[in-house]
């Protein structure tokens, strides 16, 4: 007989269809993590405010430490894992390692996934409160600080921001090398 | 997190139902309730999770305004094209609140409901009327620097830490609510409580009392020239010391025919300036004016330390917003001529 305390829930994940009996307290990372062992996303604060556990909720940025797992029953997660593979990666994570976009590493799943979704918003028109009025319609019009103020939900300690924005910025503008991933040279630089 | 059961509701009345389990609470995105069950600041027997309820769309209010479900994202709510355009202090506001990862989960019923952010009140270790009535107060003697300025009372100076809400007070939105007792409908600035005596009442909602709906009345010219001007320590992602959500529609001679101010981070509740507004409607909009009415809103602020910057910080905020709301009200008659 079931645990009367478990929920089942139906889950996605980069593709790949799960159906677990889960602890309605396992949130959605800890169920990335511990059962499915995608350890790709990371605990930074396990709060919400420093974005190292951002995933795709949906297709929408979210933080994966704030949602319980059984509240995402039928709706698929894109992880970093979903995003590239190191004898393939994506022109974002190629573009990260190009413009030095990363130090220790740490919250670097969650910054290149928060940069795909922040490329998708521009070109759906999502405004920001930078310009209420006018919101880009493409990632390419971004400017610096729209960039900023787009990944302020994602911490970096190590400071690696002009890095990243350079790296947004290359893929955004389509200026973006793909020589490493054609040459087959794209090993992630983590120490 | 102590241990709760789970359910998910598929009708409002089934939620309403659920909610009459003892130590039921609901829950819409959980930004704010997930991590306050980490905490231990939140410990429900069970939780009644209405994301999947379809409140999710903005249409037409009966009285030609919008009509906001409890469940529409901060994201879909600050990128609705009506809402940039007819009341674009709302937009503001919810765009200069968290970040884009909160903001597609967060809802707007549960923007409402979010809880202070009371260093006490967050930490289970310390004393907190609002959390353990009875207990004490000690951020009135300790770090106040977020703390209330208005309406405070002995018992409790938290904040309300909502940007939505206080744009929400200004256009005079309605709060619509479904119980076991049936419908009702809320006035926003009547939906939360100050603290008195009894701080842990933040809100009118009776315990099987679920949100539905947040209604704005019809667009008008201080509905659309207006701002919500936020300071905050720095820069993005973090809650306001002060905040204000102001509007201006001018008369064809060029005066105050209409103003809305409300305030955030200065009380327990998103404060509505109707006295100011009184001050500054029939009047020119000079920058005097403007210093004078923000001026009127602290005359009876109190300060508990950290936080005495917040009444000299408020006024200037109001004048900030209400010159800001001004170009935009005087862009619009321009344009209309």
């Amino acid at each position: 007989m079931s645990d009367p305390r478990t929920v089942g829930v139906s889950v996605t994940v980069n593709g790949e269809a799960h159906r677990l009996d889960l602890d309605p307290r396992v949130s959605l990372l800890d169920l990335l993590r511990l059962h499915l062992d995608l350890t790709g996303s990371k605990k930074g604060c396990n709060q919400g405010a420093c974005g190292a556990c951002t995933v795709l909720l949906d297709g929408e940025r979210v933080n994966a430490c704030l949602v319980l797992a059984v509240s995402c029953d039928g709706q698929e997660v894109t992880t970093i894992e979903g995003i590239g593979t190191p004898e393939a990666l994506a022109p974002i994570q190629d573009a990260f390692i190009e413009h030095d976009g990363f130090q220790c590493g740490y919250c670097t799943p969650g910054q290149i996934l928060s940069s795909v979704a922040l490329m998708d918003e521009a070109a759906r028109g999502l405004p920001s409160v930078i310009d209420v009025d006018a919101p880009p319609c493409s990632a390419a019009e971004l400017s610096d600080e729209e960039i900023s103020e787009r990944m302020s939900g994602n911490i970096c300690r190590c400071g690696a921001y002009p890095g990243i924005r350079k790296a947004i910025h290359a893929v955004a503008s389509g200026a973006a090398s793909t020589s490493r991933v054609a040459s087959g040279a794209a090993q992630p630089a983590t120490a | 997190m102590t241990p709760f059961s789970y359910s998910r509701p598929t009708s409002v009345a089934d939620a309403v139902a659920a909610l009459a389990e003892p130590g039921a609470r609901l829950m819409g995105g959980g930004t704010n309730f997930v991590d306050l069950m980490r905490k231990g600041v939140e410990a429900p027997d069970h939780v009644v999770d209405v994301h999947g309820l379809p409140l999710g769309t903005i249409g037409e209010a009966s009285g030609g305004g919008l009509r906001i479900g409890a469940l529409v994202s901060n994201t879909a709510l600050a990128s609705d094209e009506r809402v940039r355009r007819d009341y674009r202090m709302l937009s503001e506001a919810l765009l200069s609140g968290a970040t884009q990862q909160l903001r597609n989960r967060a809802t707007t019923a549960g923007n409402v409901l979010q809880r202070t952010r009371c260093t006490y009140f967050m930490e289970p270790e310390y004393p907190c009327n609002k959390r353990e009535p009875g207990s004490g107060c000690p951020a009135k003697t300790g770090f106040n620097r977020i703390h209330a300025i208005l309406g405070e009372s002995e018992h409790c100076i938290a904040t309300h830490p909502s940007d939505m809400c206080v744009a929400m007070a200004a256009l005079d939105a309605t709060v619509h609510v479904t119980g076991s007792q049936g419908d009702r409908e809320i006035p926003f600035v009547d939906f939360h409580l100050l603290p008195g005596d009894s701080p842990e009442a933040e809100t009118v909602l009776r315990a099987d009392d679920v949100i539905t709906a947040i209604t704005l009345p019809e667009a008008s010219g201080a509905s659309r020239n207006s701002v919500y001007v936020k300071v905050r320590d720095r820069q993005s992602y973090a809650f306001a010391l002060v905040s204000v959500a102001a509007g201006i529609e001018l008369d064809a001679s060029g005066q105050i025919a209409d103003v809305r101010i409300a305030l955030g981070g200065v009380a327990h509740k998103p404060w509505r300036a109707s006295g100011a507004e009184g001050l500054l409607r029939g009047s020119a909009p000079t920058e005097d004016a403007f210093r004078e009415a923000g001026e009127a809103i602290v005359a009876d602020a109190n300060g508990y330390g950290h936080n005495d910057f917040k009444i000299t910080l408020a006024p200037r905020t109001v004048a900030l917003a209400l010159n800001k709301a001004l170009g935009l009200a005087q862009r619009a008659t321009g344009d209309a001529r």
